[in-house]
């Protein structure tokens, strides 16, 4: 309808969408498959586990181990609890991951993206899925030519509730980050959950079921960042999955090779790294951004090679350095001595650095706190007696699991006194005792009287929790009195 | 129609026109918006026929819906008033001088009493209970009419010098000076007196006349020691705290024609439960009377539950 009709498909313009061609990715086994099975399997524990483990904090604190109270703003993570003041610990641990990202770049290439992102998890999951259903990258391949019938339609169905059976199985575990697993697990079956669980669930959910079983490579592709910033960041001494095409090239089968020896390159052109690959790349034109270094084309040259008794290798992790290094005949370097270098030396000592700093802040936090905030409507009172009243809201912070005792005290101001809104003015003195409950935050009405002859001045108050002398914090608050006193 | 044809550039059809050789490629708009415009149309006409939408010369079409901002809002307000039902319905029984056994209430009474002290008393008192010339601080720790929780109430409810009120607070402090009562120079040495009870001038041979002349005129409702009485509303002259200024000039003015501030009876105008939370609030100033410690609250199991 947009067209006119005496247009031919190559008078077209070259547009700028370009359709995916799927990937119908062939079974393999080798070195790297096991590693990613192992680092898919640990993953994906660990992301469905942690919710569920118990970690004993007395009677006054959640027992869960990981926890992000956001009702409470409370963040639970093992014996460490944090309160939103003290958020630049979570803020240490982002940019430590940020760093760690750089890290990995820098020590063995786009390794996250490879086996640990959750992306390249959840389409290596989904294509097992696909395998098991539709048979491997042939059966696949023909079942996406047919057209749809009966046949085709259910086996699709099938896959597709299994799909959003894992989909819902990873949108659900999500929720239990911020709530007491639990209960929460009781409350959504009962339908009692809070709107926004299953709103999270849901939204999850279909986030997981489009991007890992349809859009799958293209994530990386075209909506990750990553992959772009890693590009700039890749440099000669990064490890790369490479095609050694001075090796390889010029390509020709077996039997090719066999009549004229001597012509052809180690490479068959099997086509298997490209048969393998979960994103669809040919690893021989050498680093693309749709190079995840998943490395499962290694495994499949390797087993090539090795059936056509040539030397495994063909396509391996190498630097571009050692690449040409390789290719004038030198010795490559050692993947392990790649890592001593500057740049990963550099990352690691500032990733470490932030490390220690926050374990370092995290053994010497105070979990007392004073604040306070003056009354400045009226900012003094005269007392009927001459005396100056000024009123005071502190608040007496208590980040420890136990309810504690803590001494309040008036430092300066000569003849001062005080007393709180819940005690009699005979009673007042220049220390109070309260009980603060575990884990909160108590608000205590202070005023404090000083002599009609009181100027305005600044003076302390003084929170002190009983028995731990550590455990302090004082705060620096102004006395108002009338002027010209 | 101009002859529609395809611009070589870019093989696109134009739309037929041409204004000086401008010509404009007909660039069909993508699918996805023109649907999300079509069901936008859709969306619209359910939108007019359910909710307020054309307007008219008095008022907009109603809707079915019968959907008003109004109506929302007085829902809104009415379910806030049933969320707050049960607290209102404890403070309506709970005798005033028993509120602070009760802490839960007490601190709802003080919350609702702020509120509605911000609408009804700052007009005078003054956004932070302080007061001003003439109209007593709140805070402090003296009172003319009395400070504990039953007095301030009865003070709230029945108003002072309010007319029409057989309750109110009443009392008149003679216009010594414009009736006659005393010569100017006995107002001078009244005031002199007045002035040292509270030591801001030091004893003199005229405080000395005017201890005299307060005695004959002004112990009565003032005591002879200038304490204030009040019973009368009769402020105590002894201490650092005036109502109309501790100066010479504003003392001598009072004996002479003297000011009467004058407080709504506040009984008339608000419902018992909120002048109920106003007393409460005011007492809780820092300078209430007879003040009784709250018992102590079972706080441990509270604990547990508020950290889970």
């Amino acid at each position: 309808m947009n067209k006119p009709e005496n247009l031919k498909p190559e008078d077209e313009p070259l547009g700028l969408y370009a359709k995916r061609e799927p990937v119908f990715n062939r079974r393999i086994d080798g070195k790297f498959r096991r590693i990613k099975w192992a680092i898919m399997v640990i993953c994906l524990a660990i992301y469905w586990i942690t919710p569920w483990i118990r970690w004993d904090r007395g009677p006054y604190a959640p027992n869960q181990a990981v926890l992000i109270d956001l009702a409470h703003r409370r963040f639970y993570m093992f014996s460490i609890e944090i309160w939103p003041q003290e958020f630049y610990f979570v803020a240490g641990l982002l940019i430590m991951a940020g760093i760690g990202l750089f890290l990995v770049t820098s020590a063995v290439g786009r390794a996250w993206c490879g086996y640990a992102c959750p992306q390249t998890v959840w389409t290596d999951v989904f294509q097992h899925v696909d395998r098991f259903f539709d048979g491997d990258r042939n059966a696949r391949f023909r079942l996406y030519k047919a057209p749809w019938g009966p046949a085709k339609i259910a086996r699709r169905l099938a896959k597709w509730s299994v799909y959003l059976a894992i989909s819902f199985a990873t949108g659900g575990a999500w929720i239990f980050y911020f709530a007491d697993a639990p209960t929460l697990q009781h409350a959504f079956w009962t339908g009692t959950a809070p709107v926004v669980a299953y709103a999270t669930t849901f939204v999850l959910t279909m986030t997981t079921f489009v991007l890992g079983g349809f859009m799958r490579e293209q994530v990386c592709i075209y909506m990750c960042p990553w992959p772009r910033i890693q590009t700039a960041m890749l440099d000669e001494k990064s490890l790369l999955v490479t095609y050694k095409d001075w090796r390889g090239e010029p390509r020709g089968s077996v039997k090719k090779a066999e009549k004229n020896p001597g012509q052809f390159g180690d490479c068959i052109d099997c086509n298997q790294c490209v048969a393998v690959c979960p994103t669809g790349v040919d690893i021989r034109n050498g680093p693309t951004i749709g190079c995840i270094t998943c490395a499962l084309c290694i495994d499949a040259c390797d087993r090539v090679m090795k059936e056509t008794g040539r030397p495994r290798g063909l396509i391996d992790y190498a630097t571009l350095e050692d690449a040409e290094r390789e290719k004038a005949g030198e010795q490559p370097t050692r993947h392990l001595k790649l890592i001593w270098r500057p740049r990963t030396i550099l990352y690691f000592s500032v990733w470490a650095g932030i490390g220690l700093a926050l374990l370092f802040m995290l053994g010497t936090r105070i979990h007392t706190q004073l604040n306070v905030a003056k009354d400045r409507n009226p900012p003094y009172i005269l007392m009927s007696d001459g005396s100056i009243r000024n009123a005071y809201a502190l608040r007496l912070r208590n980040m420890e699991g136990r309810p504690r005792q803590m001494d309040i005290s008036i430092e300066g101001l000569p003849g001062a006194a005080m007393w709180t809104e819940d005690m009699a003015r005979e009673d007042a003195s220049r220390t109070l005792t309260r009980m603060v409950p575990a884990d909160e935050t108590q608000s205590v009405r202070v005023y404090v009287v000083a002599p009609s002859d009181t100027a305005s001045q600044k003076f302390e108050f003084k929170l002190q929790a009983v028995g731990d002398a550590r455990e302090k914090d004082e705060a620096d608050v102004k006395f108002d009195a009338p002027e010209g006193q | 129609m101009a002859n529609k044809r395809l611009d070589e550039a870019t093989n696109t059809e134009t739309v037929g026109h041409e204004w000086d050789g401008i010509e404009e490629l007909n660039t069909p708009l993508p699918r996805w918006w023109l649907w999300s415009f079509y069901a936008s149309i859709v969306f619209a006409i359910g939108y007019v026929i359910a909710y307020p939408a054309l307007p008219g010369r008095h008022s907009a079409t109603p809707g079915m819906l019968g959907w008003t901002s109004r109506g929302q809002l007085d829902n809104e307000l009415k379910t806030a008033a049933a969320d707050r039902a049960k607290t209102v319905a404890a403070l309506k029984d709970m005798p005033i001088e028993q509120l602070p056994q009760h802490p839960e209430l007490m601190r709802a009474a003080v919350a609702g009493g702020a509120a509605a002290f911000k609408v009804n008393c700052v007009q005078c008192h003054g956004a932070g209970a302080a007061g001003s010339n003439g109209f007593p601080n709140l805070n402090d720790d003296d009172w003319l009419w009395g400070g504990d929780l039953k007095t301030i109430q009865q003070t709230l409810i029945h108003g002072i010098r309010q007319p029409g009120d057989d309750q109110t607070r009443m009392s008149q402090m003679p216009a010594f000076g414009r009736d006659g009562l005393l010569t100017p120079a006995q107002i001078q040495d009244t005031t002199s007196f007045v002035l040292s009870l509270s030591g801001k001038e030091k004893p003199s041979a005229a405080s000395q006349r005017g201890k005299a002349v307060f005695e004959a005129n002004c112990a009565v409702c003032h005591g002879p020691e200038g304490k204030g009485d009040r019973q009368f509303g009769a402020p105590n002259l002894s201490d650092a705290i005036w109502l109309y200024a501790g100066t010479r000039d504003a003392v001598s003015a009072q004996i002479t024609n003297p000011r009467h501030g004058v407080m709504p009876a506040w009984g008339a105008r608000l419902d018992p439960v909120t002048v109920k939370m106003l007393a409460a609030y005011v007492h809780s100033l820092g300078g209430g009377e007879e003040f009784a410690p709250a018992p102590a609250e079972a706080q441990p199991a509270a604990d547990a539950t508020a950290a889970q």
